[in-house]
């Protein structure tokens, strides 16, 4: 926290004076830098691979929103000092009862996203409620809802359908006004024009040809950047921002001076929850089925693309923008890396490599401009 | 600073490779499948790939969810038809998902078929050019007929990917061909030996009057040999499986398995590129589908199987 603390009225002798140098002094800085590296070295090995054509484009800026949906969650909770490792589990569990209750219980698809959300939320605080009350690591907590959650994800199915993956779930939210803030897609309009107007390629054959091979932009990048833009605010202009520094920075301090260190850590919990449950709800309307595997380390997901954009592990620092270009350099790297031909057996290699070479760059910027040893 | 680099020069080394090959017009296919990478069974669908590739000239690239994330999967072959191969060979594990991309594929004139899991019907309603299989539900179904045959009443079905409605399917089918109720008959094993083996071991304590043991591939067939052998039922109870490896052969051969199905999953990589070149380079094409599977390898004929297992059978 010390670092990052703001210069009070210009006279204090106390105070150092810093000029230009304040303006770099910025979390997200590692995170903006490494993803102009990340592009730079695609734009020089995959440029004529179709990465940049309109389908590659989307394709991994799709990518990129899934990890930032979760990552926004993960991040403010790492910042509030606790992990979650139930995230890929929450996404398999929310997804299947979605699925549920509108196929097998038959409910309006409205009812069982809103009851789902319910769930995952009270599931989200009983987590931040054992963590408070017991004293334990969070990292054991979840660790134990990472199992519990993906229990039920596959042994209900089992036992109500007999399959572990339940569909038709398309069907039953045709016509329903919730479902397509999750499964929809904005601005087709502009893409039917581009796609006239040869500006984007379009489908050469079958039923759909002559429609442009982009028919809109998915809600679910929308729901990235508003999660994103609502995470930044939250954590950088209001007091529960400061409040969730001072409970990952320190949790004893923070209460001395009377933050509500426990109210915020459990909220920060629900978040994480709703966050992973939004990526569930857009994954089941997109394609019309719960799988009890959906989600499967999609928690490490997360939490690598938090500290590619600078948070610590251990709390108290970090940026929700730094974590949304993490999980952008992290969603590039991992589809740049099919588009570029890469042995597909070396495939993981490269992509530690490149994420250990991002996060290093990243601390290395970090610690030149705060000079923090 | 200087060793902050290295990676970028090792990067560059491999990436050049495979750009420098597509400088002569050559035909780029990619094969999509849905297997974790702890599934050892695909190696023979590489190999099968690797050998097609290199018959017939032409580049084709193998990729897969890591952990076997369908809705990952779905996302891969977005990335693929976007990079504008020739064709893409995939499994459609399952349609719900795969379907949208796969017509996407199809309809921005990038040629598909449909290989391991799916139905012809399935393959057909995607605008594939066709399917190449073991349809999962009859292979178990006849599996089910011949042990039943052989007397067999009750079983213990190991499903080490219980996530895969295919897996299932083979269980339900094996149930219904020896005309039992599935019920609790079917354990999820996970993809771990040791918890498969004192999973199986658990099962068998609490149920002994099991007739048979039937496992779903070489990831499960391993470790529950090993449970047989420590239980002293090697042998004794009616072991089958799906799939070949290298210890299953071994097993067939000792008589600790009865009969291992052979779905031929070498086909399934080799002839799609082989079908597929000649379509696109001489515009010939087979008339109908093609069954790769299932066959039963018994103890009888064991030597080719035994010299390639885990190869290219």
């Amino acid at each position: 926290m010390s670092e990052t603390a703001q210069p009070a009225p210009a006279s204090d002798e106390r105070v150092k004076d810093l000029g230009w140098r304040k303006l770099l002094i910025r979390p997200e800085l590692g995170g903006i830098v490494g993803t102009i590296a990340v592009f730079a070295f695609f734009l020089l090995f995959a440029f004529d691979s179709g990465m940049f054509s309109a389908q590659g484009v989307l394709n991994w800026s799709v990518v990129s929103a899934q990890f930032m949906i979760i990552a926004v969650g993960a991040c403010l909770l790492m910042i509030a000092g606790e992990f979650d490792l139930s995230v890929g589990s929450m996404i398999g569990f929310s997804g299947m009862m979605i699925a549920i209750f509108t196929v097998t219980l038959g409910w309006p698809v409205w009812i069982a996203i809103l009851v789902t959300f319910g769930m995952a939320v009270a599931i989200g605080a009983l987590n931040g409620l054992i963590v408070i009350r017991t004293g334990l690591p969070s990292f054991i907590v979840t660790l134990a809802f990472l199992f519990i959650l993906r229990g039920f994800a596959i042994y209900l199915p089992q036992t109500i359908e007999r399959k572990t993956i339940i569909g038709g779930v398309s069907d039953a939210a045709q016509g329903d006004w919730l479902a397509p803030l999750f499964g929809g897609k904005i601005l087709e309009g502009v893409f039917t024009w581009m796609g006239d107007n040869g500006l984007i390629s379009v489908f050469e054959r079958g039923t759909r040809a002559g429609q442009p091979v982009i028919d809109g932009i998915p809600m679910l990048i929308v729901w990235a950047l508003v999660l994103a833009a609502f995470g930044h605010v939250l954590l950088t202009r209001t007091r529960f921002g400061n409040w969730i520094f001072a409970a990952g920075g320190d949790a004893q301090a923070a209460r001395y001076v009377g933050v509500p260190v426990n109210r915020v850590k459990i909220l920060m919990f629900m978040f994480t929850a709703f966050c992973a449950t939004v990526f569930a709800t857009c994954q089941v309307m997109e394609f019309g089925s719960a799988g009890a595997d959906r989600g499967l380390l999609k928690e490490f997901e997360a939490i690598i693309a938090v500290v590619i954009g600078g948070a610590l592990l251990t709390g108290g620092y970090g940026s929700v923008i730094g974590a949304a270009l993490g999980a952008l350099i992290f969603g590039v790297v991992q589809q740049g890396l099919f588009f570029a031909g890469v042995e597909s057996s070396l495939f993981r290699v490269f992509l530690g490599v490149i994420l250990l070479f991002a996060v290093i760059l990243n601390t290395y910027i970090r610690r030149m401009i705060t000079g923090e040893r | 600073m200087k060793s902050l680099f290295t990676p970028i020069a090792v990067a560059a080394s491999v990436f050049t490779a495979p750009l420098a090959a597509q400088a002569q017009e050559q035909l780029n296919y990619v094969l999509v499948s849905h297997a974790p990478d702890s599934d050892s069974w695909w190696n023979t669908i590489k190999n099968g790939i690797a050998l097609a590739g290199e018959q017939m000239d032409v580049t084709v690239e193998y990729r897969n969810p890591p952990t076997g994330d369908l809705a990952d999967m779905a996302r891969i072959i977005e990335q693929a038809t976007a990079s504008g191969p020739n064709g893409i060979i995939t499994t459609l594990a399952d349609f719900d998902v795969l379907s949208g991309p796969i017509r996407d594929a199809v309809a921005s004139g990038v040629d598909v078929i449909i290989i391991n899991s799916g139905t012809p019907e399935q393959a057909r309603e995607l605008g594939a050019l066709m399917y190449v299989g073991q349809p999962e539900y009859d292979a178990g179904y006849a599996a089910g007929q011949r042990a039943a045959g052989d007397g067999v009443e009750s079983f213990l079905c190991v499903n080490h990917f219980i996530a895969q409605p295919a897996s299932t399917e083979r269980c339900t089918g094996f149930a219904d061909g020896l005309g039992v109720d599935l019920g609790n008959q079917m354990i999820d094993s996970g993809q771990d030996p040791a918890e498969i083996k004192n999973r199986v071991m658990a099962y068998l304590n609490a149920n002994p009057a099991t007739d048979a043991v039937l496992t779903l591939g070489p990831t499960p067939a391993d470790p529950t040999m090993l449970a047989l052998e420590e239980m002293g039922l090697a042998g004794d109870i009616y072991f089958g499986t799906f799939d070949l490896g290298g210890n299953i052969v071994e097993g067939i051969k000792s008589g600790v398995i009865e009969w291992g199905i052979d779905q031929q999953p070498y086909l399934q990589a080799y002839l799609p590129v082989i079908v597929m070149a000649n379509y696109h380079r001489y515009g010939v094409l087979p008339g109908n589908n093609i069954n790769s599977g299932p066959g039963f390898v018994t103890k009888d004929g064991l030597e080719k199987v035994e010299e390639f297992a885990g190869e290219y059978r």
